[in-house]
């Protein structure tokens, strides 16, 4: 009772990054409240969960597994949620922020009148004082996120409301096997006893699932581009340089938005959190809600015409030139030194 | 299903934080609204958009566009109207100050009640202020009505059911649902038709009785004679309701403190784009291992 719940997210049989780096932030949380960190796979054929989770630190595994669960829908999955947790009375529940999580999140929040907070940035365990009510609260989950368009951060808490929900990006947390050893009991709970049969009300007809190609998350070396590349075409000079240093490519929203790059490449606030080691910042200004999602990389190069660009006081190498000049400068020099 | 059917789009005024200007923050670290234009939120367009192409294909249906917000709000009103909406709704009131998404959702619901028949609710995605993605579905969950969420396409709607396409992360899915319900739809949905000439001047003094008396209008007795001009208010008083889900009361989330965001400044080197420069840099990157 009263333990953290983290909501997997499961492709395949495959269970999604985003969840494992949730269970290893759920792992650190529970810790520090004391409880123990519970999982609950939905889905179809799901014998292989309890070997990629466990790991992880998963004390309890609850499956709900069924064919007509085979995929994702709105109203079947939220009776799931929302029966066990009428009946384990969670204080926390964690998903991650993705298509299923944000639609997920919010339905199951609504019925259980529980807060929920969107696309969290940290999660902390603290203290809360309400001084109008006079009340004290121990042992909250500090919900912090971005707001307004990334130029302030808020913290949110939930005083009174069990679960106390939030949804964090993929790649915003680290995902780190506790113990490739430890040990936690499964618990396979029968679909007809969560389920109604009206809740299949919308149903699957076709679907085009692709393993994305693009693992910002993992790379090592990001080129990333902004809207001062210009154009997409000059986004292949970007190309360029990342396959010759091996790299991934990135992009700030404002090219996304542009149409310069695809929405799976975006870094930021409103995309995904990279800490390479090398990162490279091509014609981005430095909006607040980009450098949020890569200020943590070891090195920074930014380069940009205007010597004044915001991010250019994060970065370790200010480079003021274009990237039509500079790009294929670092591609040359690269080539003719190395192998 | 009749052929013609009862749409209502959910729609809000935002700030336009894509555009924030130096001085969007004041020096405590709030935001200075005022600063910040006030905007139709973009994929709430998008969403009407495709409850005018349901329109446009079962003739003699209706669109309604409900908003919760200031009197101010009023602006998205006439907007919509001029580029295809019937009818238009404001829900306004300090009452409704304060409230997360949960409360506004709860408060939207009750306004949906007061439509006597809905077939299909489609709103944006997600607004601009918050990014959160809730409101739609909680909304849903209130009326006790399936969702699809994500959609960039409606592909057909027949026979008391929906069909459309969602745009998710890795792909596309192509889902069907029973009516009513609620879609949500993507930024990444067909662009919302312009204003259209003859609307706009149809609908250039349409207003809410606020407005009105805000006003001291010369054309009082049009809004007798031309009833499309009236722009309908509710206040709390208009939607049955219980007050604890309102507002603050209604909110389970609480702001429990802001920051502004600022980064440490790093000492950095600074280069040209010369050549000596820029192959100094990258021997150092080899050398360190930082890259080959």
């Amino acid at each position: 009772m009263n333990n953290l719940y983290v909501y997997l997210e499961i492709e395949d049989g495959i269970v999604a990054d985003v969840s494992l780096e949730l269970l290893t932030k759920g792992r650190k949380l529970a810790n520090e409240l004391g409880c123990q960190l519970e999982a609950i796979g939905i889905g179809y054929k799901l014998d292989g969960i309890g070997a990629q989770v466990f790991k992880y630190g998963v004390d309890v595994l609850s499956i709900v597994d069924d064919e007509r669960l085979k995929y994702y829908t709105s109203l079947p999955y939220t009776s799931v949620l929302v029966k066990l947790f009428g009946e384990e009375k969670p204080q926390i529940a964690l998903m991650g922020a993705t298509s299923v999580g944000r639609d997920l999140g919010p339905r199951v929040s609504s019925a259980l009148f529980s807060g929920l907070t969107a696309d969290c940035t940290s999660l902390e365990i603290g203290d809360h004082e309400d001084k109008k009510e006079g009340k004290t609260y121990q042992n909250l989950l500090y919900q912090i996120r971005p707001a307004f368009g990334g130029n302030i951060v808020a913290t949110i808490v939930n005083p009174e409301c069990r679960p106390q929900m939030a949804t964090v990006r993929q790649g915003v947390m680290k995902k780190e096997v506790l113990d490739e050893n430890y040990k936690g009991e499964t618990h396979r709970l029968n679909a007809k006893d969560y389920v109604n049969d009206t809740d299949f009300a919308v149903s699957v007809i076709e679907r085009h699932i692709e393993k994305s190609k693009v693992n910002l998350g993992a790379a090592p070396i990001i080129v990333s581009g902004g809207y001062g590349v210009g154009s997409a075409d000059n986004f292949g000079l970007l190309y360029e340089l990342a396959d010759v240093l091996g790299a991934e490519v990135g992009a700030s929203r404002a090219a996304v938005d542009a149409g310069f790059a695809e929405h799976e490449r975006q870094i930021g606030q409103t995309g995904v959190t990279v800490r390479p080691k090398l990162y490279i910042a091509c014609g981005i200004s430095g909006q607040i809600q980009h450098i949020a999602g890569m200020q943590e990389s070891a090195i920074i190069i930014a380069i940009n015409s205007d010597p004044a660009a915001p991010i250019n006081a994060i970065a370790d190498y200010v480079i003021t030139g274009t990237v039509e000049e500079v790009v294929p400068k670092m591609i040359k020099y690269y080539k003719k030194n190395t192998k | 299903m009749s052929k013609i059917m009862n749409i209502v789009v959910l729609a809000k005024q935002v700030p336009d934080t894509r555009n924030v200007g130096k001085d969007a923050m004041k020096a405590d670290g709030t935001v200075n609204r005022a600063a910040l234009p006030a905007i139709f939120n973009p994929e709430d367009l998008n969403a009407l958009e495709q409850a005018l192409r349901l329109k446009d294909r079962f003739e003699g249906s209706t669109v309604s566009i409900l908003t919760m917000g200031p009197a101010r709000a009023a602006e998205i009103i006439r907007e919509s109207l001029y580029r295809g909406a019937d009818k238009g709704f404001l829900l306004s009131g300090r009452e409704f100050a304060g409230s997360d998404t949960l409360a506004t959702s709860y408060a939207l619901s009750c306004a949906i009640r007061n439509f006597p028949q809905v077939d299909v609710i489609v709103c944006g995605r997600q607004a601009i202020d918050g990014d959160t993605a809730q409101v739609g579905p909680q909304v849903a969950e209130k009326l006790g009505l399936p969702q699809i969420t994500y959609v960039e396409e409606i592909l057909d709607a027949k026979d008391g059911k929906i069909t459309v396409k969602r745009r998710l992360e890795n792909g596309i899915e192509v889902v069907e649902g029973k009516l009513p319900l609620v879609l949500t739809v993507n930024g990444s949905a067909a662009e919302c038709r312009p204003r259209n000439a003859k609307r706009t001047m149809k609908f250039k003094r349409a207003k809410t009785p606020s407005e009105r008396q805000e006003s001291a209008d010369d054309y009082a007795d049009l809004y007798d004679s031309a009833a499309y001009l009236n722009i309908t208010e509710w206040s709390v008083a208009d939607i049955e309701h219980d007050a604890k889900w309102l507002g603050l009361s209604g909110s389970p989330t609480k702001v429990k403190q802001i920051e502004s965001v600022v980064f440490t400044a790093k000492e950095s080197k600074k280069l040209t784009a010369a050549d000596s420069e820029i192959d100094e840099l990258m021997k150092e990157l080899i050398v360190n291992h930082t890259i080959g």
